[in-house]
């Protein structure tokens, strides 16, 4: 595959060499002359000097016969005009791009250009997952089918320990699809009674987080407080 | 007519004025907040006192175009000095917020031209420049032919 990698900073230098070394052939550009000139030294040929928004500089890369062009700069203005382009001008398959400010990541989308990658994120969901206290983990974003996977693991202070699948009053929009217990998985029925310690799945609606974090959280329960 | 103009440099300050001159209301946005001493050269008031708004912020920044006046615009100029800027947030008041008339200014005229097929509204003044120099030239030739 014939990849092109706009940046030739610590991501796209790490970046291009790894896709160097799975056999693929690669050019990176990077329009800051000193940081080309070191990184000149290990991939030779392999990088290109210029502006990566200037057309021609792509071009000069061959951006006709690539196959995938990643834009991993720190400006995602630049990495959105050179996904857009390479996507709409030269019909490159597939792009990339990373988004700096997760605030940027709508006019990526307004663009249509996906997938994008977002360090801050990333980090994010590691934090969710490493530190349990954080509540609630995202497992998956189906973003087309507007629909996303979380995991919570239950603490002895959830409001709804003790209490039968049945009787919760789950958000408009969300469903219990699993729970963990013991290392053992199974789907839930309406008499399942949840215990601390438990880890559950739920499928829901984007943005309904913030509800079910109430519902299974310490002490609140609001949302199933209507149980009467 | 609300006109937004976001990057407040040379261009966009002039601009600004005339709009404002013309009758217009005019709403101005910039991440400098000392480029608002660049809209009153010349003004007899101050800009606000003459009826223009200003908007410190990133023309990038949902938030601030919101609060420069995006939702009710009829026209809108991006003049910031980023080529790649101009182009985004162009298209970002065309699609998202449908603006009905979109203008951006792009010094590269590569981009530029690409972009003008695209259906975005673009002023290269490079291109300006160019097209003046080489008539500049030719008619110098020809006179010297004479």
């Amino acid at each position: 595959m014939y990849i092109i990698v706009v940046g030739a900073g610590k991501v796209g230098w790490n970046l291009t060499r790894e896709l160097l070394e799975k056999g693929h052939e690669v050019t990176a550009i990077e329009s800051n002359r000193r940081r080309y000139l070191m990184v000149e030294q290990e991939l030779e040929h392999n990088i290109s000097y210029g502006d990566a928004s200037e057309l021609w500089v792509l071009e000069r890369a061959g951006i006709q016969r690539a196959d995938m062009v990643i834009a991993v700069t720190g400006d995602d203005e630049d990495n959105m005009l050179i996904c857009q382009v390479a996507r709409e001008k030269y019909d490159v398959g597939q792009v990339i791009a990373r988004v700096n400010n997760p605030r940027n990541r709508e006019h990526f989308d307004l663009l249509g250009i996906k997938p994008v990658v977002s360090a801050t994120d990333l980090i994010l969901r590691l934090i969710e997952h490493e530190v349990p206290e954080y509540g609630l983990v995202h497992l998956l974003d189906l973003k087309e089918e507007q629909l996303e996977i979380i995991e919570m693991l239950l603490g002895q202070d959830s409001s709804v320990t003790g209490r039968r699948v049945g009787d919760l009053q789950m958000p408009e929009g969300s469903l219990l699809i699993s729970v963990l217990r013991d290392g053992k998985g199974f789907v839930p029925g309406p008499d399942t009674v949840l215990e601390a310690g438990d880890e559950i799945l739920a499928v829901l609606d984007p943005g309904r987080e913030d509800e079910l974090k109430v519902l299974f959280g310490p002490g609140g329960g609001n949302g199933a407080g209507a149980d009467g | 007519m609300f006109i937004l103009i976001v990057g407040c440099g040379r261009v966009g300050s002039s601009v600004a004025r005339a709009m404002l001159r013309e009758g217009h209301e005019v709403s101005c946005l910039d991440e400098d907040p000392e480029s608002h001493a660049r809209l009153e050269v010349g003004l007899e008031k101050g800009w606000e006192d003459l009826g223009g708004h200003f908007t410190v912020g990133a023309g990038l920044e949902t938030d601030a175009l919101v609060a420069a006046g995006i939702e009710k615009a009829d026209a809108f100029i991006a003049s910031t000095d980023g080529d790649n800027t101009n182009i985004v947030i162009a298209q970002i008041a065309q699609r998202r917020y449908e603006v009905p008339t979109v203008i951006a200014r792009i010094l590269d005229p590569l981009r530029a031209e690409w972009y003008q097929r695209q259906g975005v509204h673009t002023i290269c003044p490079t291109r300006v420049a160019i097209d003046m120099l080489e008539s500049a030239v030719r008619e110098g030739a020809q006179r010297e032919a004479i």
